[in-house]
Order: C-alpha cells, then structure tokens, then sequence
C-alpha cells in the first residue's frame, strides 16, 4: 500500500510546512510537510508531539484500583478504559460476569458510544461538513452551526447530553465513575433513572434517524467529495459477536483485506498477541500495529466506524440495520473506503447505540439480580471492547499479592495511525500538491484526520488537553502564520 | 465540679477532665480533627482541631475545658488555618482521589470539602513511598499517610501488637512497619485487628474491597463529615 510520501529523498533542501497542533483533535498533534521549490508535496507525516507511559503508573497498583484509575488515560471516552479493565480484570479473577452485570456494562458502553460520536458529530466534524472545508474559519465551529443550522445544534447537544447520563445512571458519575469493577458491578440501575431515561430515548432514536439522514443528504449533495476525498485501500479490524453481528461490548477479533475478503476470523480476545505485532518508526512516539501474517507493509489496517459497520455481517437492530444495508449498497459491491464515510458509519452506529439503549431500558436485569460472582484466580487477562474510536485492547499480569505485574494498552489511535498517515499522504498529494497553501487547503488535511476522530490523549497516554492552534512555519522553523481557535 | 465556656459565643457546659473538643461534641458542636478518635486519648499532632483561646492558638482535643474560657472556633481566621493544614498534609503525600478506593469515605477529603479546598497552593512533594501488598489480606498504601498514628496507637494499646511505628523527622518522617524486612506480611497483623479499622485515610485497605460501594452510598456523599461525626459520633 502506498507509502511514497513516508519519506522523502532531499530531505534537507525541502521547505517544511508544520500544522502544530491539529486542532479541534484530544491530545498533542501535528502534521509536518515537506515541500519543493515549486510546492509540491514530498513528504507528509503525522506525528505525536508528546509521550508518557501511562504503563508505568499501573504497574505495582492493586489490580481492584485499575478500571478507576485508567480513566485519566483520557477526558473522553474514560468509560472505554473503565471497562475494558475490567474486562480484563475478569479474566484475572476467572469471573464469568452475571447477566445483570454484563447488561449493565452495556448500558454505560453504549451511553458512551451515543455521548462521543455526537461529541465528535456535531461539535467537531459537523462545521467542516456544513459550511465547507474552506469556509470562513472563525464562523467553522459549533457556534457557528448553532446559528446557521440551531435544530441540528440543539439535537447534538441533548444527545450527547443524553449518552452523559446514561453514564452517571450507571457509573455514578458522568466522568470518573467507579460503576464497573473486576467481577462485574457495584450498582444497579435505579428507578427513577430508568424512567427518566426511558421517557426520552424515543426522541434520542429519533434524533439519531436524523443525523444519519444528514450524513447521507451531505453525501447526495456532493459525491464527488464525499466518494473521493481521502479514499485509499485498506484491512479492517474489530470485534465481531460469535453470530457476525455487531456487537460494540464483546466478541472475537475479525480481519478484513482491502478487497472485504475475511482474512482473519473468530480469533478470541486473549490471543491478540498472536495476530498483532507493532512497528517502530524513528519519527514517531506512536507505534504502528500490523497484522502479523501480512507484516508491516501490508498488514496495517483501520479500526473504528467505518471498520466496524463493514465488518459485521449484520446490525442486531433493525433501524440500524436497515441503514447499514444502504451504506453497504452505496459501495456498489465494493467496500466503502472514503474516509468521510467514517461520518456516515459513526452516525449508523449512533442510532444503533440509541436503539440498543431503548432495548435495554425495558430489561428488568438492569434492576436486580446478582452483580458479582466469584472465579479461579489467575494472574493475566486481555479486555478488548469496540470503543467509540476502534478496538481498544487492555492486557494485564497480576502477581499473587494482588498488584499488577505488566500492562500493555493498545489504543484505538494506534490502531489507526497507520490509516491516518495514510489520509494525510493522499489529501496532501490529491488537493494541497503543487498550489500555494492557505488555511482552507490545510484545513483539508485536518478534515481527513477528524474524520478518525483520533483521541491523541488516549494514544500517547498523555493527561490533559491542549489548546488549539494551527501554525505555518517556513523551512527555518519560522512561523509564517498562525490561528488559534477554542 | 465542672463549669461552662463559651463556645463560637454560646455556652457550652463541661465536667472535670473534659476537653475542649469533647465538650463541645457533647454540646453538639464540631471540631474538624484528623488524628483524635473518640477511643483513643488525644494525640495532638494534626491540629486541625486549633481554636483560639484568649488569643492563643491551641489543640483543642488536648485542652481541657476551663471554667469561663471564651473559644473561637468556626472563623475565617481559624478555618484558614485549618485549610492551610489540609494543603499541607495533601501536597507531603500523593492523594489522588479520583482513582483512590477510599474516596468518600476518607476524612482527609471530607474535612477538605468542609473547609472549602479548592487547590493544593502548595508546590507537591511526590514522595516516592512504595506501597506493601505482602499481607493476604491486607494492602498498605503509604502514598496516604498523614502521620496521625492512630493505627501506631490502636496496634500498640488495643491489639497489643506493635505493628506500626513513625520514624524519622520532618520531611522525612514516614510510617514503618515493625518487623525485620519492614513487611506488613512478616508481622502478626491480622485483618481483624483494631489497627486495620482505623485509618482516617486510605493507608490500611482491605484487600479486594476496592470500589464495592457505589458512589452515593459511600460515607460522606450524602451528609458532610460534620454532620457524620456529630450524628454517628464518628
Ligand atoms: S496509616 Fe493511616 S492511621 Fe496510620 S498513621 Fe498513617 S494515616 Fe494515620
Ligand atoms: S485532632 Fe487535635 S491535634 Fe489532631
């Protein structure tokens, strides 16, 4: 698969064009281009400013204390790590998890999916996509769309806000909850947050229809863009339920090859390592997983939406579903490859989040029944869960006395790195390649990013945020230009 | 004989040998205090629980109550102080509540929501304190010591054990346990013992406990450490 923009030759006689750090994106970020005398792009990378291994805060703490702890990885999606600990955590203590339990942990999962891909949706892509990529930057925001577009505004808000409480109901709070712990759960869900969920999940069901009617209305609207913009080859991973249906929370790991062919099928979570290896490159913190049967070159693959929605065999609810098969169509018998169809995958899922939550609101095991049960300890355990980004992978070794030994995180971004190198190399190439730059012809590259939704927090296991600034500088570091936008 | 004081301007009748801090429990006022327990005799160390007394500064689970004192407790001046203890004794260890397992039912973050905490003001020593899982039942995390010694005391005059001692001065002051290679399993602790009960803190943790008490359950979610102590008698 193409990687001719990795590197290029006359390194040192090129003019470097830096976007530092790309915004409206978690986490530290930026993309460096390299390009010649008469503006053509040579070279075109990704990279992550910042690194600090999360790993070493883990290790030597009681393995109880790590589901809670593992939500500083990241002020997003902190329910992901919370619960793919334990999941892990679970095969330590050799616990099969109660039905009450496991719905439970579904319930905030998928409260979590509804909360970040609205997040991303409407806060982040949703300016690009509405008003154009070039459009005018200081209206290319939320407040932006809240003005020119309120009811879109208004719904992505109070679905996102929706997603939050599904997470206190179920965690205890809206970030840093401790609901989920090794073995199962400490609560259930109560009354009187079961039917003030319940009398608006309708409307977030609703809602969620919407948005993917606006995704595909932005597709009809211009398919040239929409069709074309970012599209290049690539293998897909995720999960897949034991029935080849979508299942966000639980299933066995599935690989497919550019062409969707299955490559890789029903591989069970503890065994990742026996698939997956990780590549180092010497200009960047960020590590470059691959399929090992394929190896580096070939083997990297994407995760997320637009994996997901092509990787399952089928949506296990039927709104969703009938959507999917649309998506499916729209591919002419070819997989979707576009990345700005990872929008319209995102806002499938949505709607399968939203319709998931309304199945389970009418469950009365998320009321009652046993949320603990007890198991053979044993010292290692790998929790892999669909978070809203991709597959996120936990692995864990506890030692006798209770403290963890060794932990390795796989990150959805890491997954994707590859993919968005990738993306950028092809927008870079496609649209910047040979014209003089401005803010709108950079800002593409940054759409092309978005559209992942990468979490850069979470992939260099970084605390905290930044701020969001954009900047040009010329080959001697100097900066030409620079944007700063909230 | 006993006699009467004046507490925040309202009287508080004592008996002989009372405190000032017991007293006024008795009479319904709280103190805020870290290192008095009502089972154990006053230690004096912490000093949150200072009052002014004729312009003095002094311990108040220490004083005995006299006869016609005037005592200024819950005042700006004081509750500053109080507050900058807190920061204090936050910044000499590493306390990190979100992921701490004690988080709702520890005093030290009950008295900071009390007092109004809001920062650490104080630049962190993050003291490097390894913890000790050796026990089967029971973990030490000394990241938490505040050196109230009340489990020294509890170990020592209730369990008739002597696991726990405090060593070194000032910045290096930190809690030891008493058994050749210093491990908590090379003892006869046991998770029954007094000492493993007391902690105002998260230091002594049973293990395998973890978050098991959902958040709104957890001692001081629902009422403040004042109304918990003057209610409970904790
Ligand atoms: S371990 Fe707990 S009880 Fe013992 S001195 Fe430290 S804070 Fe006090
Ligand atoms: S409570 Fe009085 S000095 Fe600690």
């Amino acid at each position: 698969m193409d990687s001719s923009l990795e590197t290029a030759a006359d390194r040192e006689q090129l003019r470097r064009v830096v976007i530092d750090p790309v915004s409206r994106v978690e986490g530290h970020g930026k993309v460096t281009l390299l390009l010649d005398d008469d503006d053509h792009v040579r070279e075109a990378r990704l990279h992550i400013v910042e690194f600090r291994g999360f790993e070493v805060f883990i290790q030597g703490r009681p393995y109880w204390e790590v589901p809670v702890m593992v939500q500083r990885l990241c002020g997003i999606c902190p329910v992901s790590h919370h619960l793919a600990a334990s999941k892990a955590m679970d095969r330590v203590l050799g616990v099969p998890v109660t039905r009450s339990a496991e719905k439970l942990r579904r319930l905030m999962h998928y409260g979590q999916i509804l909360q970040s891909h609205a997040l991303h949706f409407f806060h982040l892509s949703s300016p690009d996509l509405l008003f154009g990529f070039e459009s005018e930057v200081g209206k290319r925001n939320i407040v932006g769309v809240a003005g020119a577009y309120p009811e879109v505004a208004r719904q992505g808000v109070l679905l996102r806000k929706f997603g939050q409480e599904v997470i206190r109901a179920t965690a205890g709070k809206r970030i840093h909850g401790t609901g989920s712990v090794p073995g199962g759960m400490n609560r259930h869900l109560g009354v009187e947050d079961r039917d003030a969920l319940r009398a608006e999940i309708d409307l977030m069901v609703e809602w969620s229809r919407a948005a993917v009617e606006l995704v595909k209305r932005l597709h009809r609207a211009d398919p040239a863009l929409y069709d074309e913009f970012g599209r290049f080859r690539a293998n897909v991973m995720s999960l897949v339920r034991a029935d080849g249906a979508m299942d966000l929370y639980h299933g066995a790991l599935r690989f497919r090859d550019a062409d969707g062919k299955i490559l890789v099928d029903k591989v069970p979570d503890q065994s990742y390592r026996s698939l997956i290896r990780e590549q180092v490159k010497p200009w960047s913190y960020m590590k470059f997983p691959y399929l090992e049967q394929l190896g580096p070159d070939e083997g990297w693959y994407q995760v997320g939406p637009l994996a997901r929605v092509q990787n399952c065999d089928f949506i296990p609810t039927p709104l969703a579903e009938a959507e999917r098969r649309e998506f499916i169509d729209h591919g002419r018998g070819e997989p979707v490859r576009a990345t700005l169809a990872y929008h319209w995958a995102r806002m499938i899922e949505l709607l399968h989040a939203a319709e998931v939550i309304r199945d389970l609101l009418g469950d009365g095991d998320l009321l009652e029944g046993a949320l603990l049960a007890e198991g053979v300890r044993g010292n290692e355990g790998v929790g892999i869960i669909e978070a809203p980004r991709g597959t996120l992978i936990h692995h864990y070794q506890v030692g006798d006395d209770d403290l963890v030994t060794m932990c390795n995180l796989i990150v959805s971004t890491t997954h994707n790195n590859q993919a968005m190198n990738t993306a950028v190399r092809e927008v870079a190439h496609r649209y910047l390649d040979g014209r003089k730059l401005t803010e709108g012809l950079l800002n593409h590259i940054e759409v092309a990013i978005r559209a992942y939704d990468p979490c850069l927090s979470c992939a260099t296991h970084a605390l905290g945020k930044m701020p969001l600034v954009l900047e040009l500088a010329d080959a001697g570091g100097e900066v030409v230009d620079r944007v700063v936008r909230d | 004989m006993g006699g009467k004081f004046l507490f925040d301007g309202q009287p508080v009748p004592f008996e002989d040998g009372q405190t000032i801090l017991q007293a006024a429990r008795a009479a319904g006022h709280y103190i805020p205090h870290l290192c008095w327990h009502p089972d154990f005799p006053p230690h004096g160390s912490c000093k949150l629980c200072i009052v002014k007394v004729g312009g003095r500064h002094v311990s108040s689970c220490a004083l005995p109550a006299r006869d016609g004192m005037e005592v200024e407790s819950d005042t700006p001046e004081i509750n500053g102080e109080r507050r900058a203890l807190l920061q204090m004794l936050f910044v000499e260890g590493n306390h990190f509540c979100p992921s701490c397992e004690k988080s709702g039912n520890c005093q030290l973050q009950a008295l900071a929501y009390e007092l109004d905490m809001s920062s650490a003001r104080f630049a962190h020593f993050y003291p490097d304190r390894p913890v000790d899982a050796s026990h089967p039942d029971v973990l030490l995390d000394f990241n938490r010591c505040i050196f109230c010694e009340l489990c020294v005391r509890a170990s020592r005059d209730v369990d008739h054990k002597g696991v726990f001692a405090l060593t070194d001065r000032g910045i290096r002051k930190h809690l030891v346990v008493n058994a050749e290679s210093g491990r908590l399993a090379d003892t006869d602790f046991a998770v029954g013992d007094r000492a493993a009960d007391i902690c105002p803190v998260g230091v002594i943790l049973r293990k395998r406990v973890g978050f098991a008490v959902p958040i709104g359950e957890r001692k001081y979610d629902e009422a403040s450490i004042s109304t918990v102590a003057m209610e409970k008698g904790e």
